[in-house]
């Protein structure tokens, strides 16, 4: 084999190991009771954050489409995973069988989203991407939380109403609450911990690096390089784009069920914009394309403003000074050039353009 | 049979016609010119032949088979590639990355396989990467396999265009200027390899160039086209004395 694929390989393997040792030393800290209890309260978002992180960093790092509402994605996961769990409770009563049911099921329901998502608008040339899922994700927040969905002996309640929830007559002994307008899911089993989440990771970043290593991450990229010299080599750029943003998908949904199964109650407001957008910062800060840098920027990004609490107002100085110096390392022109991509003249521009090729 | 034939073939843009009635018989296994002036639309022929644009008018066969209406992909699989006038590399990626993307069909495990290194993955990224140093070396350029595309000098961007071109295993290979940007002694070397692609790869050849040197060199028969339509056709050297030719490419008024 030859040097380069070698040279592949390693990297790949320090990224495993640097992975590994970060769950060793959580685990070690947690287990001789070194570390506090809100530190071991962090490991659980930290690794949802790394799923949601390397997973947009598919859409916007390798197949170069912005995507603004990973969070609805999130969302349906987290919502259909819950659901579930809370199902299933008293019929798989083996967590750690029922809860890897309830990950993959949330996953592929986010995974049906991305694709139903992504017929209309990865046909188009340009960022429609970007504004289709800035609407996907508001809808879906505002969907679940105007959503109820309640059983009974006398059958399944469902309205989008909460008047009409209220002026129903339940039969109030076998009433059961499954989603409850704004204040969402209550009672998910709280199956999630760090080893699961640490399984997950690993998987997914393990088959993502293999992914973008293979003849279908080739044509991710090269359909992120130049769409019509792709397409001249016989590239279905569409399905390139479309397979990226599916698995990506996949993965922020997975990333929703662990979050979900760590939360007393799961409400849809936690899934907005913000937090869209902090994970494509994330994605930016890190670098994006090598998926080590974009963990690291989410470790140290994410636990930062936590570890700074003590700091009281300085905090925020500090994380801004943080993200500031995080910039300045980063490779500049790309960092540039995706500035110049998330312009509005440059949005603008890219509507208009007819597509002329010399 | 001509592996391609364009029959009044034609494409309007608003109210100009940047090709018009153009009639082309290519036999397999030719080395075959399309040559004049800025702007008489040889490159917009390029863009006809692989579906970039769709024709206004008349129609084109390949290998007997009519495809005037078919999508770049589809026409790609048929067995025609390109390069571009303007270089359209993939930047970001690897030089011999850029060559296994041309291998993208050829290649045929499935994305399952892929992800968990399992099956057909091992033996046939082993095979192509082979396949592709090969691809890089008929262009001298299997040294730089490892570096990024985009840091390539001119010339030898313009050479992966072509080994990219030909990985995807064409049976018709349109060059759009190849030797643009290079001095004469890069487009002497260009045309040795030219020629050698076309007797050792079983390709048939048809090339856009402004290097009457080239032209004359390699080409066996060339087609002139002047604001959109045909100007001259037939044998080169016939053709390159045409008065005709002479008077479009030097300008009318001297
Ligand atoms: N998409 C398009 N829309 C409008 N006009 C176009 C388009 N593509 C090409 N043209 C026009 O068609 C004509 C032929 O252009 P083309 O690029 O084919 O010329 P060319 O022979 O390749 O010239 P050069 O030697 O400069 O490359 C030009 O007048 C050009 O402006
Ligand atoms: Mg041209």
């Amino acid at each position: 084999m030859s040097k380069k694929i070698k040279s592949r390989n390693l990297d790949k393997y320090i990224t495993y190991s640097f992975l590994i040792l970060i769950f060793v030393i959580s685990q070690l800290l947690v287990m001789t009771g070194v570390a506090s209890n809100k530190f071991e309260g962090l490991l659980v978002p930290i690794s949802v954050y790394v799923l949601l992180a390397v997973s947009l960093n598919l859409v916007v790092g390798f197949s170069g489409e912005l995507s603004l509402g990973h969070a609805g994605f999130m969302c349906v996961g987290a919502y259909a995973g819950s659901l579930f769990s809370l199902l299933m409770q008293n019929v798989i009563t083996v967590w750690w069988l029922r809860f890897p049911m309830a990950i993959i099921i949330g996953g592929l329901v986010a995974a049906v989203a991305g694709f139903l998502i992504g017929i209309p608008v990865l046909r188009l040339r340009g960022d429609y991407l970007a504004i289709v899922t800035l609407a996907f994700g508001e809808i879906i927040k505002n969907l679940f939380n105007n959503m109820y969905l309640a059983i009974d002996k006398n059958g399944v309640f469902f309205s989008m109403n909460a008047s009409a929830y209220t002026k129903h007559a339940f039969d109030a002994a076998t009433k059961q609450d499954l989603i409850k307008g704004a204040q969402g899911i209550t009672g998910t089993p709280n199956d999630s911990n760090f080893v699961i989440c640490f399984i997950v990771i690993m998987i997914c970043v393990i088959a993502l690096l293999n992914l973008i290593d293979s003849k279908t991450g080739r044509s991710i990229k090269a359909a992120r390089d130049n769409r019509i010299a792709a397409e001249a080599m016989g590239i279905d750029v569409t399905k390139a784009k479309m397979t990226a943003f599916v698995i990506a998908s996949f993965i922020a949904g997975m990333a929703g069920v662990l979050y979900s199964h760590n939360l007393r109650t799961l409400v849809a407001s936690k899934f907005d914009y913000n937090l869209s957008i902090l994970v494509l910062v994330f994605v930016v800060l890190g670098g994006m394309k090598n998926m080590r840098n974009v963990i690291i920027a989410t470790i140290i990004l994410y636990a930062l403003p936590e570890a700074l609490r003590a700091l009281n107002d300085y905090r925020m100085l500090l994380y801004a000074i943080v993200l500031i110096v995080m910039m300045l390392l980063n490779n500049n022109d790309k960092f540039a050039a995706f500035k110049k991509k998330l312009s509005i003249k440059a949005l603008i521009a890219r509507f208009n353009t007819k597509g002329g090729v010399k | 049979m001509p592996i391609l034939e364009t029959k009044d073939l034609g494409i309007q843009f608003g109210g100009l016609k940047a090709v018009d009635g153009l009639y082309i018989k290519i036999e397999k296994g030719q080395l075959y010119g399309l040559i004049g002036p800025n702007g008489a639309g040889k490159t917009t022929v390029f863009n006809l032949l692989t579906g970039v644009y769709q024709p206004t008018s008349g129609s084109f066969y390949f290998d007997g088979e009519q495809i005037s209406n078919s999508s770049p992909v589809s026409i790609n699989k048929k067995g025609i590639a390109r390069t571009f006038q303007n270089i359209r590399l993939f930047g970001d990626m690897s030089v011999i990355d850029n060559v296994k993307v041309g291998f993208h069909n050829s290649y045929k495990y499935s994305m399952l396989e892929g992800v968990l290194r399992v099956g057909r993955y091992r033996k046939q990224e082993k095979e192509y990467h082979d396949k592709a140093m090969e691809l890089l070396k008929v262009f001298g350029m299997e040294n730089e396999a490892k570096l990024l595309a985009s840091n390539l000098p001119y010339g030898k961007q313009r050479k992966l265009e072509i080994a990219r071109a030909m990985a995807t295993n064409p049976k018709l290979l349109l060059l759009d200027e190849p030797a643009a940007g290079m001095n004469p002694n890069e487009t002497a070397e260009l045309m040795e390899t030219i020629r050698f692609v076309r007797d050792n790869f079983d390709m048939t050849i048809l090339l856009i160039e402004h290097d009457m040197k080239l032209v004359s060199g390699i080409c066996e028969e060339v087609t002139v086209l002047n604001f959109g339509t045909v100007l001259a056709q037939g044998k080169t050297e016939t053709v390159l004395n045409d008065p005709k030719v002479i008077t479009a490419y030097i300008g009318e008024d001297d």
